[in-house]
């Protein structure tokens, strides 16, 4: 519809623009809550993770010049905003999901996100107990172990080759 | 005071003004608090007000929402403007992820350095012509309609409304070939919430 990537074919829909795809599976598939208060929540952390994924993919594509600056950016955000405000969730609750007592969307949003913030960094993760715990209950999950494993369609970090030629297609 | 909800944000549109103007189409009277200062930030901050230490930020129904789109789905949501179903509200997204992209894209050329601003400029006239205004004309050519999904308001009329003006400030030729989307504009500005959130006086933020 705007000429753009993602798009998925779902239900006889054309689907663009990745949070409209994402809202529609997780609401399909009972991934987004149990009401409006709860959707509230899984909104709010949704966006708030995805803003950093957004930020540490910048430091893969970023021209070299601003690689420095963008890590250190990266990292400051991960160690001081974000990483404490997901940490202080699971603290004040002591379950096992992050909303809702049972697992949404969101669980997995972050799991993706502390797998991406361990390859960008790996001691990022080391003061915050709560998520290391997270992190491995998450990753336990039948569904989840499974898309971990090599083979599955799950993708490798983007290599050089790779960047250069995404430039060329998406022009930027 | 209780009921009401509470928007804290700088006085000016920033990430905010959307959620001015969906809360003032559902004819929901809201308070403001500005940030006038850091020190009015920093305590907002320390006061653990901000999830991620950052606003818009609404206090709705017991809660401290931050996030543009968290807390657009949830007044959309309250208010009965997010369609009938998951696949009008797929639409919905859809059409509004697009609007806030060209949204942004146009916000950004106040702030950014002047020596990008020529080729911003371009950029930003281009998408809309081409990409973004070309498809929302398609939209309401397909069904002939009032209104963008399901035959009745939704927010993203509100949503399109709002970036429609905002392209009329930017350059008002740029909606010369898109007779739908004007007829689009004059209607839903003549609904009555609508109409008086355009008055002088209303919360509206100007440039």
């Amino acid at each position: 519809m705007f000429d753009q990537v993602p798009m998925v074919e779902i239900d006889g829909m054309k689907l663009a623009q990745t949070r409209a795809i994402l809202n529609y599976i997780a609401t399909k598939y009972d991934l987004y809550g149990k009401d409006m208060k709860e959707r509230a929540l899984i909104d709010m952390y949704t966006e708030g993770i995805l803003d950093l994924t957004e930020m540490i993919g910048q430091v893969v594509l970023c021209p070299p010049d601003q690689r420095e600056a963008k890590t250190a950016l990266a990292k400051d955000r991960t160690k001081n905003r974000y990483l404490p405000a997901f940490e202080k969730v699971l603290k004040s609750h002591g379950q096992d999901y992050l909303v809702g007592n049972r697992l949404t969307r969101v669980d997995i949003h972050l799991l993706e996100l502390l797998l991406y913030v361990e390859e960008l960094d790996a001691s990022l993760l080391t003061p915050f107990p709560l998520l290391k715990a997270f992190k491995s209950r998450i990753s336990s999950l039948p569904n989840v172990k499974k898309f971990l494993q090599p083979g599955s369609q799950r993708k490798p970090p983007l290599d050089a080759k790779q960047i250069e030629e995404a430039r060329k297609i998406f022009k930027f």
